[in-house]
């Protein structure tokens, strides 16, 4: 019961979060390119979603910081590592290049995915194959968001 | 710089950044993790024992938000997706493998990252907007396509 209700409430922040990405308009590449297009004709937009995210996020991960276990039990999982890293870096970069050229990142791909759209399952599969690519030659440098 | 202002949507954009914070305040609260999509994505691709249900249950939460969205709130979900299929894949590995690679992506980074205040997810987050102002420039202006 209890480990049902648990993952029925992943699901439901699944759904926040994807709601989320869904007002804001970032599901949607053309918004995304167009923030992206600073020498072009620039949509801020995308500034007062990552304001709104993170007045929020501030107030919550300060009340996180405070605990010694997550809610419906367990540890909890916050990285810890500080050190600025050459993968990070790197990795950030590719991420970053990607971005810039479809507009899409992971969250509101999937998003799109679940709207029905052919080219945004594309983009599913090739991004787990990044993923799984990354995994198979250069594992050690992930883990932790 | 000119601004959008047909595009320029500070109010959704706002509140639907305000849902991601209070998400991923609610995920590292009750859950005691970062939401970070890609982390929780490529978990999927190695499973380990009893680390696939809950990454699963949340996967389906965004999949079926524009759903829930039409259904409960009367919400469409735009997604305009201009980018050819071979554009699609290349875009799609490189998002994968350097978020992967980057140990994370705009929401581990970029929201719960700044939200934690970590050096890191600054370091990051400043490293893929640079490479995605960057790569529009290039495409947009330098290549003209």
């Amino acid at each position: 019961m209890r480990k049902h209700f648990n993952l029925f409430s992943q699901y439901l922040i699944g759904v926040l979060f994807g709601l989320g990405l869904i007002i804001s308009g970032m599901s949607n590449p053309q918004k995304i390119l167009s923030f992206l297009d600073l020498a072009g004709n620039w949509d801020p937009s995308l500034m007062f979603v990552m304001g709104g995210a993170i007045l929020v996020g501030l107030g919550g991960f300060y009340l996180a910081s405070k605990r010694t276990e997550a809610f419906f039990g367990g540890a909890l999982h916050i990285p810890t590592r500080r050190d600025i890293s050459k993968p990070l870096v790197i990795g950030s970069l590719i991420f970053g290049a990607g971005w810039g050229i479809a507009g899409f990142c992971p969250g509101p791909a999937i998003v799109a995915l679940g709207a029905g759209h052919l080219k945004a399952l594309v983009f599913v599969l090739a991004m787990l194959a990044g993923m799984a690519l990354c995994n198979r030659f250069f594992t050690g440098h992930k883990k932790s968001a | 710089m000119q601004i959008d202002w047909l595009a320029f949507s500070p109010g959704p954009a706002f509140f639907g950044g305000i849902l991601l914070g209070i998400a991923a305040a609610l995920y590292v609260i009750l859950h005691g993790r970062i939401l970070g999509i890609s982390g929780i994505v490529s978990g999927l691709l190695s499973p380990k024992g009893g680390d696939i249900d809950w990454r699963f249950s949340l996967v389906l939460g965004l999949l079926s938000a524009p759903l829930i969205g039409a259904l409960f709130f009367g919400l469409q979900t735009t997604t305009v997706i201009d980018a050819d299929w071979i554009v699609i894949i290349v875009a799609g590995v490189l998002v994968g493998f350097g978020a992967n690679y980057g140990s994370g992506c705009t929401s581990g980074h970029g929201v719960c990252g700044l939200s934690r205040l970590s050096p890191r997810s600054l370091v990051a987050t400043i490293s893929f907007m640079g490479a995605g102002f960057l790569t529009v420039f290039v495409i947009r202006h330098v290549l003209g396509l």
